[in-house]
């Protein structure tokens, strides 16, 4: 089973004095897996040290069973598509992924054609021949990316993969991930835009000033969240009814009747014993129920209840 | 597909890459003026001195003037600055350009990556510095005409040409070595570099056994001409015996092997830090 994990067992990195990350357990199965938190809260620690880039100060991290000790190995593993916005001098779109895939000991023509290949991924042909330095900076990170996945691996890590998308190639961008992850592969994503990590996540790691505030899908999390009320949106034909019964309930903190009329939106403290009851008042009253889904069970919310800040973007 | 030709492909990868930034890039205009200067200098000479046909020195001058042009300029300050520039920018380059992660990101053992980056730095600093010394030699004393063929075709100068082609190669193995693991380990390695440079430079006045603990000393063992240190300097100079070339030549290729070992193990642990 750890064979198709990434763990990190008890993992510490201090910087100097400065602290990276501290006491890291995590198991990464395969899928999208986002990484959030503010800045300087650790997420480019945890993708440098599960990519070799830098060694735990304590624990051990293991990539598919793999030590980053052994880059040899774990560089076909691997594809790092980091933060930093900086190319070898003087090469082109088209060299620049050729150049390092010939690294990997492939012969020319498996080189050649992977380079095209990935080029076609991220709609960077037709600028293949162009210089680097010529390139804006959507580009440039369309290109970080396909060097990054040229040479096929089972294990993608991206920090902050959308800086300088447009929405076209954002969008583009975000079905790759979800593609990658269908596929088995592990998407490790950071991103401050969270809005879009809901999106494209199938699991979630929250940190904050180094350490890991929550893991896992993001209902499981936001359900262990239980200081917080949890937020219900339902779609029926008689809201007024509902928020009468439910203000009968200590659980329930709030509730709040749509201007449109047809839905109410509740924060309870005890969600299991707000789905009892509307069973009952939809058995008692014959309350026609169109729809009822959480309202909170998304990163933005999470975030916000775990570390707290600004919504939408952190 | 053996192991081997992997790591020749990945090792080929690596020349490649590098040559290509090194040998055409326009921040090294100082090394190639290092290195093409002295060149430059005795093509001038020559041009100037076609004009006096016996000359106003005769071709032993011309001889003793390119030995102290080597030993004093190339020997100790343009193959050494001229390695640093190359070699200790292999890697401390791409840190402060931020681009080693990508070398540290393929599945290649960090000895090749070392490997890769001192052949294709080497190879540059040969071409430079070798062919600036076969110009230079073969110049200084060009405007003696048919007498100065004679001196290097059937004279002692092709072999003094050879001998100074070899203490020029050996130089920039050696220094090339020192400032790859230079660049490695130091944030700045100017500061390990004016080191160095202050010990080669004081090697003429340290006693024997210290000496010996340098590049500059047996380099200046496999010259083939002497030149007189001229007084007061002479009077600090301590004598000591040249080691012979079959001690010397192993010797400082030993020494540049043991160097880049060192970097290669290290190279496995080091980490990318940008900062």
């Amino acid at each position: 089973m750890s064979g198709n994990l990434i763990t990190f067992d008890d993992v510490s990195r201090f910087y100097g004095e400065v602290l990276g990350v501290n006491r890291v357990h995590l198991a990464i199965p395969p899928g999208v897996t986002s990484l959030v938190g503010p800045n300087g809260s650790g997420k480019t620690t945890l993708m440098n040290l599960m990519t070799g880039l830098i060694r735990p100060t304590q624990g051990s991290v293991r990539v598919l069973d793999v030590s980053p000790d052994h880059p040899e190995k774990l560089g076909s593993l691997i594809g790092y598509c980091a933060q930093f916005d900086s190319f070898p001098k003087g090469l082109t779109g088209y060299q620049f992924i050729y150049s390092f895939l010939r690294l990997h000991g492939m012969p020319h023509a498996e080189c050649d054609q992977r380079t095209w290949a990935s080029l076609e991924r991220v709609n960077m042909t037709p600028a293949a021949a162009r210089p680097i330095a010529a390139y804006s900076k959507g580009m440039r990170q369309r290109i970080k990316l396909a060097q990054a996945t040229a040479h096929d691996p089972r294990v993608i890590v991206l920090d902050e993969p959308l800086n300088g998308l447009d929405p076209m190639a954002r969008a583009e961008t975000i079905a790759l991930f979800g593609e990658w992850g269908a596929q088995g592969r592990h998407v490790i994503v950071s991103s401050h835009i969270l809005h879009e990590v809901d999106r494209i996540s199938d699991q979630v790691i929250l940190l904050s000033h180094g350490y890991v505030v929550a893991e896992g899908q993001i209902q499981g999390v936001r359900s262990e969240v239980k200081d917080q009320p949890m937020q219900i949106l339902v779609r029926c034909d008689r809201p007024h009814l509902l928020a009468a019964r439910l203000f009968q309930q200590d659980h329930v903190v709030e509730a709040r009747i749509h201007p449109d009329g047809k839905s109410l939106l509740l924060r309870t403290l005890d969600a299991d014993s707000f789905y009892l009851l509307l069973n009952r008042v939809v058995l008692d009253a014959g309350l026609d129920v169109e729809s009822v889904a959480p309202a909170d069970d998304d990163v933005n919310s999470v975030y916000q209840y775990l570390i707290g800040g600004e919504g939408g973007t952190v | 597909m053996t192991e081997r030709s992997i790591w020749l492909r990945q090792l080929g990868g690596v020349f490649r890459l590098e040559l290509k930034k090194t040998f055409l890039s326009k921040r090294a205009w100082w090394i190639y003026l290092l290195a093409l200067g002295p060149a430059g200098i005795t093509t001038l000479h020559w041009f100037l001195e076609m004009t006096h046909p016996m000359g106003r020195h005769s071709l032993g001058d011309d001889v003793t003037a390119f030995a102290a042009l080597f030993q004093i300029y190339y020997l100790h300050l343009g193959i050494f600055f001229g390695a640093m520039g190359v070699f200790s920018n292999l890697f401390r380059g791409e840190m402060l350009e931020k681009t080693l992660h990508y070398y540290f990101l393929t599945p290649m053992r960090r000895e090749l990556l070392v490997a890769g980056k001192y052949l294709a730095g080497l190879t540059v600093a040969l071409v430079l510095f070798v062919g600036s010394t076969v110009i230079a030699f073969l110049t200084i004393g060009r405007h003696f005409g048919a007498a100065y063929s004679e001196y290097v075709l059937h004279g002692p100068g092709l072999s003094q040409l050879g001998s100074y082609m070899l203490v020029a190669a050996l130089a920039c193995i050696g220094y090339g070595a020192v400032f790859l693991m230079c660049g490695l380990f130091f944030r700045n390695p100017m500061i390990p570099a004016a080191i160095v440079m202050v010990w080669e430079n004081l090697n003429p006045f340290l006693p024997t056994l210290l000496k010996k603990i340098s590049v500059i000393f047996y380099l200046k063992s496999l010259c083939p001409v002497e030149i007189p240190v001229p007084p007061p300097l002479s009077l600090l100079v301590v004598e000591t015996n040249p080691t012979p070339a079959w001690i010397a030549v192993p010797g400082l290729l030993a020494l540049a092997a043991l160097i880049l070992g060192y970097a290669a193990v290290s190279a496995r642990t080091a980490e990318i830090n940008y900062e």
